[in-house]
This record gives C-alpha cells, structure tokens and sequence, in this order.
C-alpha cells in the first residue's frame, strides 16, 4: 500500500464505512431473495444447492404465467401510447417562448407525479367503479387507460431533456429548404429525438411493469398482474416459485433501466 | 391583401393551436385518468355516507372532514376524539420524518463519498444507487421482509452466532416499517445530495483545511452549506413519497401497524366510508402538495448562489 497522503479531501472519518455499508444493504435484500429463485431448499432456510427448477415451475403455473403476461402486456400498450403521446406534448411545449397555458400544461402533464399514488389509486376507483356500473364493460381498458396516464410524465421528461439541448438550426435548414412542418419532423427532428424517446419509452415500460397500487385499485376479477398477484399472495409463507418469476420481472427492469443509462451516458 | 403584420399574426396563432393541439392526446388522457377523478374525490369528501359503501349523491355533510380527528358517538351523537385515526395519522408523520432524517444520515456520507470518486467510477456508483429504485418497489419490500422475518437470515445468523435463543419479532413492527421506507427511499436522498455536492469545489474545503479549520469546521462552515439544497430536496423528495406509502406498511408492518394509505384503502374496503376516505385524500394530497411547493421555491433558489448564512 502506497504511503497515505496527511490529507485528502475525500476522506472524512467513517463517511466511507458509511457509504460501503449502505451499498452493501441496498443490494443484500435484493440478493438475497434472487437467490431463493436458485435455491434448491423450498423453504428458504439455509442453501441447498443450486437449481433452476424454480423457474421451470413458475413458467408452468397458469396463475403466474398469467399475471406475467397480462403485466407485460399492460406494460407494452400503457409505454407505447404514453410515449407517443409525450412525444407530440414534448414538442408542442419545448423551444418556445412562454405561451398562454404553458405553465398549466407543465403541471397537467407532471400531475401523476405529484398525486401519491394512493390518492390516485382511490379516485380512479370511484370513477372507474361508476363507469362500469354505466356501461357493463369491465376489460382491460381501465388498466391501459390508468396506466397510460402515469406513464406520461415518466416518457415525457427525457424527451423533453432531449429536445431542450438540440438547437434549432438543423430545422431551420429544413424549412428554408421548403420542407414541410411534417417532413422536418420526420426527416430531421424525429431521427435527433430518437435516443431521448427510447429513453423515456424505457422509463415508462419499468413504471407500468412495477405498479402496484393503482392496478390493485381498479382490477377487475381476473385481472392480477405480477405485482398484485403478489401482494395477494402476502399471507402465504415463502414460495420460491414467486421468488423465480419475481427474479425474470427484476432481470427485465434492470435490463430497462441499463439501457435507459447506456443512452444517456452517450448524450452527456 | 394582408398587411405583414396580419400575415404574422396569423402565423402566431396557428402556431398556438398547433401546440395546444400536439399536447391534446397527452392532456386529456390525464383529464381523464388522474385530474377529473381527484376532482369526484373532492365532492365525494363533502358527501354523506352510504350505507352499504359509496355516498348518498348530493347530500352534502361535513362527517368525511370530521372523522379525520374526531369520532360520533353512537349513543349520545357527540364528538369524541377519534383515537384510532389520530394515531394512524401521527404514526404516518412521525414515520415519514423519521425516514427523512434516517435517509439524510445515511445518504450525506454516500452522497460526499461519491462526488469525491473520479469521474468515472461516480458514474458506476450512481448507476448502482439508481438501480435498485427503479426495480420493483413491492420485490423489494419483498426482499425486507425475507430478511427480517423470524426464520430470516438476520435471525438465523444472529441465532448461528449464539446471540440469540428465540427469533426476534422484526416483522409487523414500526421498526420494520421504518426500515423498510428507509431502504426503499434511500436513493431519493443520495442522488439530490450528490448533484449539490458535485457542484462544490474541492479547493474550497482544501483551502479551509489550510487555513487550520478543523474537520468539523469544515464540515460544518464549507461542505454542509453547500449541501444544503440538496439536502432539503432530498427530504422533501423522500418526505412525499414516505407520507402516502401504502405497500411498505402493508407488507412490512401488518395490519396493526397502518399509515395514511392503509387508512384510505380501509375506508373504500372493509369499512366503508367513502366521505371520510376520499377526507383523508384531499388531506393527503394538501400535505403533498404543500411540501412540493417548498421544493420547487428551494430548487429556483438553489440555482442562484447559496453561500450559507
């Protein structure tokens, strides 16, 4: 070890004991439950070697091969519409002066930020509840409809960063060149915005995929999800089974969230 | 002919339509999806109760605000303090700070230690910090839970070390809860902490040590003030989120051991008063908002100077 310097800055007494434990906590829980998905022992007591059988058996079991699917799904539509729809809302309140309504479309737009989700998960409740009484639908319209909505803010806010840092010229070319409104959009703005549009598209994916209270508000019978199907299964003591496609929903969020990273670590 | 100024005018206003009708699609799906059912929740708060759930539609009544604090009398129709709802509600600030105040503690130190790594593996630290957030809140909970109940592997390595006999009742107590917001929150404190303290200049706190200020000096003169507007970010980012949680408590701390969020879920569930369910919202969101309002006029200041005292 090479002699220590009589003073750093970057040493200040126990801060980096603090910061080493406090890594090693937020990664021990996780670690840990992963590891139930291996673990041969079905009861979580001690390890008993390593196994994949877990996920085998949670790929067979209709409940969770069900809910899993019906998550991703929800998670499909509720990404793809919000971040179309943040994408047009991004460009039609970016690079402008301030304009009537322009601060109220900000806070529109971040509401489901702001509203606890339980707050929300109640009001669409009632409301919802209404609506079905009303039209006798009970599909999963509500689940895309509701997830749409928070997902909006998630997809607009690395579009919006996006579009906030291109300058305007490159457009300006266009139009000078007799591009229309639509061809400068597709051929020039669309093609620079495409990092920040996956990034915020990520972003919604893993928000949708993770939601818990909103959908266990407004599920209709039949309709669990991964994260409520879950939570109903509190009471039940360990079931490794869980535990694998539990792992298989973490592995894909993290894959999500890498990417997301990846391209804006390019950006910066 | 049009004059230019016309010309010009039009174009200013077809140009305001087009974005108003660009963040259409965006705006109404939250109109209908998050705004207007706040806004039923607000009316429902001001209704009776109905008798079987749902309210008695436009019979207005006070009873979803009162039931917050006070509690009717069966009998003799007088109002008595409500105990229960005062405890959940007290428990849900007392926790919510001490979740702020446990998360400052732990994440001040990870924040200072990271923002004085390299480039480089700042970046790896932050990635790691921000993985765990976005993965699934309910799996991590999960993973608290794991760790913590009687046959959990705190309990099963203290019993192996010999320093227990009997598991100790982790699971379904405060304790467990305010870990559990503690742990899931962490990283709302690390990253606003971070981003102030990447901004300080280390030359200043070198220059502190020069000119023979202590470590507490400087900590307490150079990097804490600089820290600052992060750290009220950071609270108040944790703060929200800790006030309305509803999963932690759930998994965490049983039925006997509710927040807010329980309450409110309780109300639409086994209990049935709609009134004082959508109260408790309303009360909710006021609080929420409140502390956001805080956060927004801290994060304007904080981009101009902020030289402490």
């Amino acid at each position: 070890m090479a002699v220590r310097a009589p003073f750093s800055v970057r040493n200040q007494p126990g801060f980096v004991a603090i910061a080493a434990i406090c890594m090693f906590a937020l990664y021990l829980p996780i670690c840990t439950y992963v590891s139930y998905a291996f673990n041969s022992s079905g009861t979580g007591n001690g390890w008993e070697g390593f196994t994949l059988k877990w996920f085998g058996i949670a790929w067979q079991n209709r409940e969770i091969q069900d809910a899993a699917w019906r998550s991703l799904q929800i998670a499909v539509v509720a990404a793809t519409a919000a971040t179309i729809m943040a994408t047009l809302a991004a460009v039609a309140t970016t690079r402008t002066a301030p304009y009537r309504g322009l601060t109220l479309k900000y806070v529109l737009i971040n509401q489901p930020l702001i509203v606890p989700e339980i707050v929300t998960a109640v009001a669409l409740l009632i409301f919802f509840a209404r609506i079905k009484v009303w039209t006798d639908y009970s599909g999963m319209g509500y689940l895309f409809i509701a997830h749409t909505a928070f997902c909006i803010p998630f997809a607009y806010l690395p579009i919006r960063a996006r579009l906030e840092g291109m300058d305007l010229t490159l457009e300006t070319a266009a139009s000078d060149l007799y591009a229309n409104g639509w061809q400068t959009f597709r051929e020039v703005t669309l093609p620079l915005l495409w990092p920040g549009i996956i990034a915020g598209y990520m972003l919604a994916f893993v928000i949708s995929l993770d939601d818990v209270v909103i959908t266990d508000f407004i599920k209709s019978g039949g309709q669990d999800t991964l994260p409520t199907f879950m939570l109903g299964q509190i009471r039940r003591s360990i079931s490794p089974e869980l535990n694998a496609a539990a792992t298989g929903f973490l592995a894909l969020s993290v894959l999500a969230v890498t990417v997301f990273y990846l391209i804006n670590r390019k950006r910066n | 002919m049009p004059t230019v100024e016309q010309v010009g005018k039009l174009r200013v206003r077809r140009e305001f339509r087009r974005r108003w009708l660009l963040s259409a699609p965006a705006l109404l799906t939250i109109l209908l999806a998050a705004v207007g059912p706040l806004a039923i929740v607000f009316l429902f708060s001001f209704m009776e109760k109905g008798d079987y759930g749902d309210v008695k539609y436009w019979h207005f009544s006070t009873d979803g605000w009162l039931s917050l604090i006070f509690e009717r009398d069966p009998i003799d129709d007088t109002l008595g303090l409500a105990s229960a709802n005062v405890q959940i509600i007290w428990r849900s600030i007392k926790l919510s700070f001490l979740t702020t105040i446990f998360t400052a503690a732990l994440g001040f130190p990870t924040a200072y230690v990271i923002a004085t790594r390299s480039v480089r593996s700042r970046n790896t630290w932050l990635f790691l910090i921000t993985i765990p957030f976005w993965t699934n809140l309910l799996i991590r909970t999960f993973a608290i839970q794991d760790l913590i109940r009687n046959e959990g592997l705190i309990n099963l390595t203290l019993r192996k070390l010999g320093l227990i006999d009997a598991p100790l009742q982790l699971l379904f107590t405060d304790g467990a809860v305010l870990a559990g917001l503690t742990y899931v929150y962490f990283p709302l404190m690390v990253l606003p902490i971070y981003a102030s303290l990447e901004k300080l200049d280390m030359r200043l706190v070198e220059a502190g040590y020069d000119l023979y200020a202590s470590r507490l000096q400087v900590l307490r003169h150079i990097i804490l003030p600089h820290a600052a507007p992060g750290l009220i970010a950071g609270s108040i980012l944790v703060f929200i989120p800790s006030i309305g949680a509803y999963v932690t408590p759930r998994v965490l701390g049983g039925g006997k051991n509710m927040m807010l969020g329980n309450l409110i879920e309780q109300q639409f569930g086994q209990a049935r008063d709609w009134p004082f369910g959508s109260a408790l919202s309303i009360a909710l969101l006021v609080v929420v908002t409140l502390a956001l309002l805080v956060y927004v006029r801290n994060a304007s200041r904080g981009s101009g100077s902020h030289h402490g005292r």
